[in-house]
């Protein structure tokens, strides 16, 4: 027999009157490879079909399912349960709107951030269909690949310092975004551009540099190089400005 | 009532909808996009290998042309697919890919010089030129004559998905997501949008436009084990079964992925494959050079998933607490390789099965992963039955699968025929006029308040959902599996019938207060057994072996009487089976039915008598 597991999961439907924020405990018995994906469906379906909570893809690739797990923001569908101890505590992330329980809006969060950083690609060129691709180095590729992998799930949000003090601050997700177009050939961007999105409290100098958004990234993007490289680069973009005028 | 007014409607937020919503916006059209899911979450996001278009820049894809890829992707479908469709597809797929560099996709390209690549375990050189240095390259897949799928690393679908959806915040196409569409509101001639319920308050909202446009993805989950995602339900095609008017075409034309993961049925890429992976048996033996000695691991997957269920059959397969299962051996790619072009899979392998695969095998089996039935489509995207409505990408039987889709080919299909049925919505909506009749209004939004309320009173009965979902998938997957046979799609039809009649008598355990999940899921499962009821019925009649679609008891490809493509209507709401009818396959042959070159099977021909 597998062990007893206790889960204290938040509990809230703001939908309901007569329901308040609390705490309910629910006891599975673990089974081999058990997931939070497997064990919050056994939940639903087994005992409080109620529950809500977000997941999708359910491996680790489309970001749905962020949550605090004991304590720590991370992806709720790579999380096995043998790797935690008998008891575990599942809070929805914070920043982010509540929808229900574990459920949170980071969707509307995100779509701001779109329209804020403007993550498109800025040219004047036009789409020729008839000219072949314009050419760019294999490299390069990989280094905008890199950035550009995030998966918004909000867990570098939820476990950043700045971000639970200022509604405004773009968060690692969406200075990493920045530096995913400001090293891409295709982007007519200027840095100065860049810096007038980002060069001010809301996006890079509002960092801390707690760095927590590192340590809980399931995707292990480079967020603190970004950071600094951004940091550095916005630095020098604020010097000339000031030496200019 | 919330109502919100669009010129176009699109029904789902992954790179089919979304591809087709830019073409409106870009015509001048206001377009809105629902989704379950924030736009980037949607399954796409999921696809890793890349998609298939003829660029013909690397070396083993020098050659490459439109026409080679139109073969291939026909000769994939066994001949089931509308050859019209398959043309238009080949044709467009390159300047598609090159659309999506000039939107931010951060292609893979190529770099000159010798290298070296695997193949069915072997080493082999090839040499990349120094004029097509920095063009978009290309890997192999199943299937093709020629290296032909574009990649991004094997997170294709999430960079496509996340430029596409940028040019969506550019243009102003509004995605409106946590929101699900639950019927289409429509007068017996024309769709004027839909009702939907809003997945953060639980309200029903009123949507009208001038065009709907279901892209909603796959249905995979009315089966247990699945590759796709918890939201790819059938959500979509279930509002266009309801309106018994809107047929679905070929849906016992169900695609088994050869490499599932065991367990937990996450895919791992046919990138595996096709960068030089192999796979193995209980012995660590290859297998598929024997059964397949031209293609080997990169014949189709209908083909690959029946050899490796055979093989296991045979005895041949891993033993484990989750059942049988064979291995996929990656480790001779390297770990710079694995750990760069395979990334996701390494991730995957790591944290969901603790198997590291640069030195570790990869347990895998045959799981179902993609359907190529669908809402019947015309070639311009349009659905039959009621006008103003339109389907796009996996959701859309258009049909350029046929009975077997090629790896590389439905994510390239996402876009490619966005981009031409979003041309066609464009053409549509110039000039065209759509009265709305209130009345017609109100009366479906009225059917889905009361249809809420009697399922949360539990009016008809208090029938558990998930213990009838269940049941649905557990009757699916024995009888409407790789290998079908008569005797089992009758128990399975029988079966489901069982569970329709449970289905309609599905009543809440929970109070079914805001956006109550025990809700969204008995507002489909009546849909879901439909869907399940028009696969294996249409598996049923179909007596002969095609593509996926495998009859033991028929194990011929019989294109006499069977060169056809299903259609399934639910005409009558109290009905408890679909009625099926039958089109040819494609309007135009430009590749008589002919062999595939792999999956060897016996032909009975067109001209041959009945």
């Amino acid at each position: 027999m597998g062990r007893l597991l206790k889960f204290n999961i938040f509990r809230y439907n703001p939908q309901d009157p007569e329901s308040t924020p609390h705490m309910e405990s629910f006891v599975l018995e673990e089974t081999d490879s058990m997931t939070l994906f497997i064990v919050l469906n056994r939940i639903r379906e087994e005992q409080d079909p109620s529950l809500q909570f977000d997941f999708c893809c359910r491996a680790g690739i489309c970001g749905s399912c962020g949550m605090v797990i004991n304590g720590r923001p991370g992806l709720a569908c790579h999380t096995k349960t043998k790797d935690l101890p008998e008891e575990i505590t599942l809070l929805p992330l914070p920043v982010f709107q509540l929808v229900g329980d574990l459920s949170v809006d980071t969707g509307s969060w995100f779509r701001e951030l779109y329209d804020t950083v403007e993550s498109w690609i800025h040219t004047k060129k036009q789409f020729d269909p008839n000219a072949p691709e314009e050419r760019m180095e294999d490299a390069v590729a990989e280094s905008i690949y890199e950035l550009d992998r995030c998966i918004e799930c909000g867990c570098c949000v939820a476990a950043c310092g700045t971000a639970r003090m200022r509604p405004d601050f773009l968060g690692a997700a969406g200075i990493n975004k920045v530096g995913r177009f400001l090293i891409d050939p295709r982007d007519e961007r200027t840095e100065q551009d860049y810096y007038e999105i980002i060069g001010n409290d809301m996006g890079i100098f509002g960092c801390m540099g707690l760095l927590a958004c590192e340590d809980v990234c399931p995707k292990h993007m480079p967020l603190q190089d970004q950071l600094g490289f951004l940091r550095r680069k916005m630095g020098i973009t604020a010097l000339k400005n000031f030496f200019r005028k | 009532m919330q109502t919100i007014y669009t010129d176009v409607l699109v029904v789902g937020a992954g790179l089919a909808g979304e591809r087709a919503a830019i073409e409106a916006a870009q015509a001048g059209f206001s377009a809105i996009c629902l989704s379950l899911v924030p736009s980037r979450r949607s399954h796409s996001s999921a696809a890793m290998g890349g998609m298939q278009a003829a660029m013909g820049n690397c070396a083993k894809g020098e050659g490459d042309c439109p026409d080679v890829h139109f073969s291939d992707t026909v000769k994939g479908s066994d001949w089931g697919c509308d050859q019209e469709v398959a043309r238009m597809f080949a044709d467009r797929a390159p300047i598609e890919m090159r659309q999506l560099a000039y939107w931010g996709v951060p292609w893979g390209r190529v770099v000159p010089g010798k290298g070296t690549y695997y193949k069915g375990g072997k080493l082999y050189d090839k040499e990349e030129k120094e004029e097509n240095r920095g063009l978009i390259n290309s890997r192999d897949f199943g299937g093709t004559a020629k290296w032909r799928t574009c990649y991004v690393s094997d997170g294709t679908g999430h960079s496509v998905l996340y430029a596409i959806d940028n040019v969506c915040a550019k243009l102003g196409v509004e995605v409106h997501d946590k929101t699900e569409s639950i019927s289409l509101i429509h007068d017996g001639v024309t769709c004027f949008g839909a009702v939907a319920r809003c997945l953060r308050t639980g309200e029903l909202r009123v949507y009208l436009a001038k065009a709907t446009v279901i892209a909603t993805g796959g249905f995979g989950r009315i089966y247990p084990g699945t590759t796709n995602a918890v939201i790819c339900d059938g959500g979509g095609h279930i509002t266009a079964i309801n309106t018994g008017l809107v047929p679905m075409g070929n849906m016992e034309a169900v695609q088994f992925h050869p490499t599932g993961i065991v367990p937990t049925e996450i895919l791992v890429t046919e990138g595996c494959r096709g960068d030089g992976g192999t796979l193995l048996d209980v012995n660590e033996e290859r297998f598929m050079h024997i059964y397949e000695p031209e293609k080997q691991e990169l014949a189709s997957r209908d083909v690959v998933a029946r050899w490796m269920t055979h093989h296991i059959r045979e005895g041949k397969g891993v033993k484990s607490p989750y059942g049988d299962h064979l291995w996929l051996d990656i480790r001779h790619l390297g770990e710079k390789h694995i750990t760069g072009k395979l990334r996701e899979v390494y991730e995957i392998c790591t944290s969901f099965l603790g198997v590291d695969p640069i030195r570790q095998l990869i347990p895998v089996r045959p799981t179902h992963h993609y359907s190529m039935g669908g809402v019947r489509t015309n070639k311009d995207g349009k659905a039959y039955g009621l006008g103003g409505l339109f389907s796009v990408g996996e959701a859309a039987c258009w049909d350029m699968h046929g009975f077997n889709r090629l790896g590389g080919n439905s994510l390239a299909e996402t876009v490619v025929a966005g981009g031409i049925v979003g041309k066609k919505i464009a053409e549509f909506l110039q000039g065209a006029e759509v009265t709305f009749n209130s009345a017609v209004i109100d009366a479906e939004v009225k059917k889905q308040q009361e249809r809420i309320q009697n399922i949360i009173s539990c009016k008809a009965g208090t029938e558990n959902v998930f213990k009838v979902r269940a049941a649905m998938q557990d009757a699916l997957f024995k009888g409407a599996n790789i290998f079908r046979t008569e005797a089992g799609l009758t128990e399975c039809v029988k079966t489901l019938q069982e569970v329709l009649e449970r289905a309609r008598k599905v009543g809440l355990k929970s109070n079914g207060m805001g956006v109550n999940p025990e809700l969204s899921a008995a507002l489909k499962i009546e849909g879901q057994v439909k869907m399940g009821l028009m696969l294996a019925y249409g598996a049923l009649m179909r007596t002969e072996s095609r593509g996926s679609h495998n009859r033991e008891d028929f194990p011929a490809r019989n294109d006499r009487d069977w060169l056809s493509r299903t259609l399934a209507y639910w005409k009558n709401e109290s009905d408890t089976l679909p009625t099926l009818e039958y089109e040819p396959a494609t309007p135009v042959f430009h590749i008589p039915p002919g062999d595939r070159g792999y999956g060897k099977s016996e032909i009975i021909k067109a001209e041959s008598k009945g």
